[in-house]
């Protein structure tokens, strides 16, 4: 299969068209969706319209951009004009955005194919997407384990080879933790790197959205044509994005490379499965015999992310799904006696089981007479782990660590929410911190299914982060590509 | 994946410290949701074990420490003053579930039970 770079290359050049290159990814979805439901839905007839525009232009001669002819993937919580944005919820379920994300319109802009509308769990709640309303997503790999979550979807959409290229949100770990269980890499880059303008909100102070894509370089690629200032996000961030493609291959002599103690077994933090750690530890072996220099270092209010983490997002989370009361748009339970009981009742029947827990979690971690002890405590001890990471940063350039504690499980093995929330440990500190953290296919765990390294950097580090994913990437396909 | 409990009291927390099942019932109505009864007993022992879980953040003494609120904090964003014509309307109103003479429409504000 190609890159998403090879693609953009021929179609540029002419040598193929994004028609035909369009035809080839329909086919396969056509032979496999059935089995692994990574879709809401799949728009092949505006993709066939966007494609056919592109060959045009190539044949005219105008100058396409870098992503000419590449399917791309979007998860259904990014706003696409007149087409169902449902976030896998009953709520939103026939809900058409009136404009498009600030995302999808820089896909449109660098010539992006958008095939379709990936699932999730229901608001980007979980770890599975098995919380979707509209069914569960299965891995490509194992259909009959998780694509994990919450953008299972977009993650088993370029592990199926549905698209080369997909978007994914990641609040604390939502699309590092699917890309490590379905072997392909994704990247969440530091907050207020991509402009979150028409990406529904979950937790406003921690999503991000970014890329997901079979190789490194295709990462980069996508990350540069969605980062840089949007003035329709207030939390956009004024400058301009480091140019991630131009050092990809410089590769790691002289660089410093942490393990994070806490996140290997080393302290109270429980449950690592020992395939995974190995893994872990052989990248970082590739890494020092490619001239990078490793140690330990121990971070450790790392150990406290979950706790601060389940109490800062549901509050957020409560926040925002507040909007959905059957007024203005989204699901309306007929035959409210009166505005209060329509909205009680619209809000019951739309939202399922975890949306419904977050929010009664956040509503209590907000409540008066709490509100000091869960999410004002838990706001400092963000600041703890800021601060670790600084001091770890300050004698290291990247930080190591399994993305997932556990490789795919199987469907309906983590059914307890706490279980199931335990398994984001690894990723949630970078998403406290706003830091960019990237997961790397390296190698096999149990049941020979992949096993993904964490690739964590400072704020606006990104340009280090993809050299040293880069590095592990040739390093797991034994020094070839 | 699990945390290592070392303390010598697991379980014996007073009851009042615990979420109860009127907590649970309380704060759905706060937040608009309706739960049956069986609802009830479920979240409640499933949002009691998240927040037991937290409770390992009790011991950090986090007085001397800023609250972080925002990452990467961004104050006083502002746009160009300038008037714009947004013709968006008949678009917000688009995917109401009821909307009546170009306004939102909804059931009696103060509407009883018959």
């Amino acid at each position: 299969m190609s890159t998403a770079i090879e693609i953009a290359a021929a179609v540029s050049a002419g040598e193929q068209t994004a028609s035909s290159v369009l035809e080839s990814y329909l086919s396969r979805i056509d032979d496999r969706e059935a089995e692994i439901h990574a879709f809401n839905a799949v728009t092949a007839e505006e993709a066939r319209a966007t494609a056919a525009a592109i060959d045009a232009s190539v044949a005219a001669g105008e100058t396409v951009g870098p992503l000419a002819g590449v399917p791309v993937a979007l998860k259904d919580n990014m706003c696409t004009t007149g087409i169902a944005t449902t976030c896998s919820s009953r709520m939103l379920e026939d809900w058409k955005p009136p404009y498009d994300a600030t995302v999808v319109e820089r896909l449109r802009e660098a010539g992006a194919i958008m095939v379709g509308k990936t699932n999730l769990d229901e608001f980007a709640m979980g770890s599975s997407t098995e919380n979707s309303a509209f069914g569960v997503t299965h891995n490509p790999l194992d259909v009959t384990r998780v694509p994990g979550g919450s953008s299972g979807g977009s993650a088993a959409a370029v592990a199926a080879g549905f698209a080369p290229l997909s978007l994914g949100s990641d609040t604390g770990g939502s699309i590092r933790q699917p890309a490590a269980l379905c072997g392909v890499v994704g990247m969440k880059p530091s907050y207020g790197a991509v402009s979150r303008y028409g990406l529904i909100a979950f937790a406003s102070s921690l999503d991000q959205i970014g890329p997901f894509s079979a190789t490194v370089a295709d990462s980069a690629l996508l990350y540069s044509v969605i980062a840089g200032h949007d003035a329709r996000d207030s939390t956009s961030i004024p400058l301009p994005v480091p140019d991630v493609q131009a050092t990809l291959d410089d590769g790691v002599e002289g660089l410093r490379v942490g393990i994070i103690s806490e996140l290997m077994g080393e302290g109270p933090l429980e449950g690592f499965e020992p395939e995974v750690l190995a893994r872990v530890r052989d990248a970082a072996n590739a890494l020092a015999a490619a001239g990078a220099t490793v140690a330990e270092v121990s971070v450790p209010s790392t150990i406290y992310g979950l706790s601060a983490y389940y109490q800062i997002a549901p509050a957020e989370a409560s926040s925002n799904l507040a909007r959905y009361d059957g007024v203005r748009y989204g699901h309306r339970e007929p035959g409210g006696v009166n505005t209060a009981a329509m909205m009680k009742a619209s809000r019951t029947a739309g939202f399922g089981p975890e949306v419904k827990r977050r929010i009664m979690l956040g509503t209590y971690a907000l409540s008066a007479g709490y509100y000091d002890a869960f999410y004002g405590k838990a706001q400092r001890v963000r600041t703890l782990i800021i601060n670790d990471l600084a001091k770890a940063y300050a004698d290291f350039d990247v930080l190591l660590s399994p993305t997932s504690p556990c490789v795919a499980f199987p469907i309906g093995a983590k059914s307890d929410p706490l279980t199931m929330y335990l398994n984001d440990t690894c990723t949630i500190p970078s998403n406290l911190a706003g830091h960019p953290a990237i997961s790397v296919p390296f190698g096999t765990g149990a049941d020979d299914l992949p096993v993904g390294v964490q690739v964590l950097a400072p704020m606006l580090g990104e340009a280090k982060m993809y050299t040293v994913a880069r590095a592990i990437e040739l390093a797991a396909s034994g020094g070839q590509s | 994946m699990s945390v290592r409990t070392d303390s010598v009291n697991e379980g014996a927390e007073p009851e009042s410290s615990r979420l109860s099942r009127e907590d649970v019932a309380h704060v759905a109505s706060l937040a608009l949701l309706e739960l049956t009864d069986a609802e009830l007993d479920e979240f409640t022992g499933q949002l009691d074990a998240v927040l037991e879980h937290a409770k390992d953040i009790d011991a950090l003494d986090v007085g001397d420490v800023e609250p972080t609120y925002h990452p990467y904090p961004v104050t006083n964003v502002f746009r160009d003053d300038v008037v714009e014509q947004l013709d968006v309307h008949d678009a917000a109103l688009a995917m109401a579930p009821e909307a009546e003479d170009g306004q939102f429409r909804v059931p009696p504000a103060l509407g009883e039970e018959p």
